[in-house]
């Protein structure tokens, strides 16, 4: 934070001004909302209970915080920052104790009783100072040349493929002998089983968004394609799950032909408009064909994963195999969890596995080249429907394993799972990744999915924490946690830096 | 090689094309000369089929293509350096040149690099770089060599003089001679830089408002007095 520009004296008048505008602003707004509360007293009448000192303390802070964010963004940098960081760290702490129940919490003075409504003031100050941090970064920028910006471009590139290449194989090795730690509990590995469903997720739709640039909204289709189609197939015809896994692949990729096939010719926004309601159409067709789907209470009664034939069962059938008495084991609950973890992380592999070597062949590259100018790749012979169907399809296909995978894991399917909310946090693990990044992927997945069950305890905060994390990293990292691009061919000699198999 | 007659062409309610036509020779160079906005990008894009020539013909190798699908036109040996070279910035040059040869054989790829190289040994330095970061000259070879790399029969080249220095721009002539002369290549070349262009070519049009005007070879229309007032005196 340098010198305090010379204009700043009319900055912080405007800032005043602006600041006495929100004072009536809020006031107005919370008097009625805030200041006053209906109460159902016992024999149900009615009465209203007074808050206005609430109201007083939203006239005071918010107007405070908006008085620092034009501040911010008009380049007086340093007081928004320092206010903005202390706000916050005191507000998310007292957050925190409030919830974790510590007595310290009614000693703090705070302006509000609720944690609840201190974290909402807490998210307006990293508000405050992630908008000064934006401004220094700016100004930084600003006072560079041409030059000086590529080759600042070069160097995060560098880090972020340094990152990847040390990071990637550390990760690996890390999820494998992760159950065999003292932390590798059962509740852990749990969560690990989920965060790793949504890193293959997030693999999937990166073929879609981050290679072939397609913007697709409705991803949870396939997900639920490939989910119902194991529990269809377990119930009415007995597969196991690795007998419809692959069916569950096809008729996955089936339907993003199906949905590619009309809607490839739109571009961008109108594209995403689509396939959103894609994602709808489906939830609800499985909401209101009872007889088929159960509606929306779903099916139940799904074989779970079974050990390649020998199911995890504390007392099989009579004269069967159950996966402790083949192995002479003790029965553990854990057995079935380790295993599930084991397979999805062999899944998630094999999704990364094949993008890597997607992208190196033909098809592959000519999604990136699809998403950097159509025309161009059309004068090069390259026949853009067909390109874009075969990323769909792929993306869809490997939705279509989780799904299955999800389905054998639950036991139980229902429309429930499938929301419109799912398709979001994969998009938007793709997106914080760094798009088109592999370990940006799994890193955000980890952060957005592994947070909030990190958090659990903390119930709707988690919401709030992970709302924050997202703005920090939209406002740091732009272009996502890990973004970088991996040239895919080399002149000389193949160099062989990647041998891990996974990469940015 | 390849007949265009008779062929108009529309954006919306706009006659870009009024019935032109045209014939390019196996081993020509061909030039197609005219002021800005006369309808050239558009006649070269038309071969190309977008946008689609609503009528007349366009015949290559004996095959009608004027309905076909661009992408199969382009499979057919047509390749083209578009205007505004439209490379693909965030790709590497080598990875450019990879989409050059996305429909051929890849059992050529190595040689038909070797040989791209040769010509443009600019390029091979700058193998590593994103395309987007190359100069202005450095994208127009990597234009041209991307079309080559598809190992076409007829290449065409949408002004690739267009923002160079006179130095650059008499380089990529002398290139475009080259791969006539050395490979054969028949060439259909759409310049503003007419005396330049009109001293390389076999044979030249001159194309205003949509209608080709005069026709000739190369040092005919050089001589032509129109042509000279038009297009030559006072410029370049
Ligand atoms: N996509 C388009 N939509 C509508 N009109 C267009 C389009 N492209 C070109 N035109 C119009 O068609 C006419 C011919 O354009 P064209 O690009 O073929 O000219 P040109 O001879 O290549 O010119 P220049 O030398 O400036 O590149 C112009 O009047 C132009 O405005
Ligand atoms: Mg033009």
């Amino acid at each position: 934070m340098t010198a305090v520009p010379s204009t700043s004296a009319p900055l912080v008048i405007q800032a005043a001004k602006e600041a006495a505008w929100t004072i009536l602003v809020v006031g107005l707004l919370s008097f009625l909302m805030v200041g006053y509360q209906t109460e159902v007293l016992q024999g149900q009448q009615m009465s209203f209970v007074n808050r206005f000192g609430d109201v007083i303390w939203a006239m005071v802070l918010i107007p405070i915080g908006r008085f620092l964010l034009v501040l911010a963004r008009g380049g007086l940098l340093l007081p928004p920052a320092v206010l903005g960081g202390i706000a916050t760290l005191y507000l998310f702490g007292a957050a925190v104790l409030g919830l974790a129940g510590s007595p310290l919490y009614g000693q703090l003075p705070l302006p509000y009783d609720q944690p609840m409504v201190n974290a909402i003031f807490g998210v307006g100050a990293v508000f405050i100072l992630a908008a000064a941090i934006k401004g220094q970064r700016d100004r930084r920028r600003g006072a560079q040349t041409l030059e000086m910006r590529e080759a600042a471009e070069a160097r995060q590139a560098r880090i972020a493929r340094n990152m990847s290449s040390i990071l990637g194989p550390i990760l690996i090795v890390l999820a494998i002998v992760i159950p065999w730690t003292p932390w590798g509990d059962r509740a852990v590995v749990d969560s690990l089983v989920l965060v790793m469903t949504y890193v293959m997720l997030g693999w999937g739709l990166n073929i879609v968004v981050g290679l072939a640039g397609l913007l697709d909204l409705g991803y949870v289709a396939f997900y639920a394609v490939g989910a119902y189609t194991y529990a269809k197939l377990s119930i009415a015809l007995g597969f196991t799950f690795w007998e419809s896994l692959p069916i569950a692949g096809a008729l996955a990729a089936l339907f993003g032909v199906l949905l590619g096939f009309p809607v490839l010719r739109l571009r961008g926004d109108y594209l995403a408009i689509v396939t959103l309601g894609f994602g709808e159409i489906i939830r609800i067709v499985l909401i209101n064909w009872q007889s088929f789907t159960g509606g929306p209470n779903g099916l139940g009664n799904i074989t779970r994963i079974d050990f390649f034939g020998l199911p995890f069962e504390r007392n099989p059938a009579p004269g069967t195999e159950s996966f402790h008495t083949f192995f002479g084991l003790e029965f553990a609950s854990t057995h079935r969890v380790f295993f599930l973890y084991y397979v999805i992380i062999v899944l998630a592999l094999i999704t990364n596995f094949v993008t890597i070597r997607l992208r190196k062949m033909p098809i592959g590259r000519a999604w990136e080249a699809l998403r950097e100018d159509e025309t161009a790749c059309r004068a090069l012979g390259i026949n853009p429907t067909n390109t874009k169907l075969t990323a769909f399809a792929i993306g869809a296909m490997f939705a279509g394993f989780a799904g299955s995978f999800f389905a054998a894991r639950q036991g139980f399917v229902s429309p429930e799972s499938f929301t419109f909310i799912e398709s979001a946090v994969i998009l938007a693990i793709v997106v914080l990744g760094g798009m088109g990044s592999q370990v940006g992927v799994a890193l955000a997945a980890l952060l957005l999915i592994g947070l909030p069950e990190v958090l659990r305890d903390l119930s709707l905060y988690r919401m709030l924490v992970f709302g924050g994390v997202m703005v920090l990293i939209m406002l740091w990292r732009p272009k996502g946690l890990l973004a970088y691009r991996e040239p895919t061919l080399l002149l000389h000699g193949r160099r062989k830096r990647n041998k891990a198999g996974v990469q940015s | 090689m390849l007949k265009i007659s008779g062929v108009h062409t529309f954006y919306g309610h706009i006659e870009a094309l009024k019935g032109v036509d045209i014939e390019v020779n196996e081993g020509e160079i061909v030039t197609l000369i005219g002021a800005n906005g006369a309808g050239k990008s558009t006649l070269l894009m038309t071969i190309c089929g977008t946008p689609r020539a609503r009528s007349g013909s366009i015949v290559f190798n004996g095959r009608d293509i004027a309905q076909m699908p661009t992408y199969e036109i382009m499979r057919l040996g047509i390749a083209q350096s578009p205007e505004g070279r439209r490379i693909f910035p965030r790709m590497s040059v080598m990875e450019n040149l990879r989409m050059g040869a996305i429909t051929s054989q890849p059992q050529f790829f190595d040689a038909d690099l070797e040989r791209v190289f040769a010509i443009f040994p600019r390029l091979k330095e700058r193998a590593q770089q994103r395309g987007g970061t190359l100069s202005g000259g450095e994208q127009q070879m990597l234009a041209i060599a991307r079309a080559l790399m598809s190992r076409p029969r007829l290449l065409l080249l949408d002004e690739p003089s267009l923002g160079l220095a006179p130095l650059i721009v008499r380089q990529i002539f002398e290139i475009i001679r080259e791969i006539n002369r050395e490979q054969g290549m028949t060439v259909f070349l759409v310049e503003q830089n007419a005396n330049h262009a009109l001293k390389l070519a076999h044979r030249g049009y001159v194309l205003v408002n949509g209608v080709v005007t005069l026709s000739g070879t190369g040092q005919e229309l050089l001589s032509n007095a129109e042509v000279r007032a038009a297009y030559l005196e006072g410029g370049h």
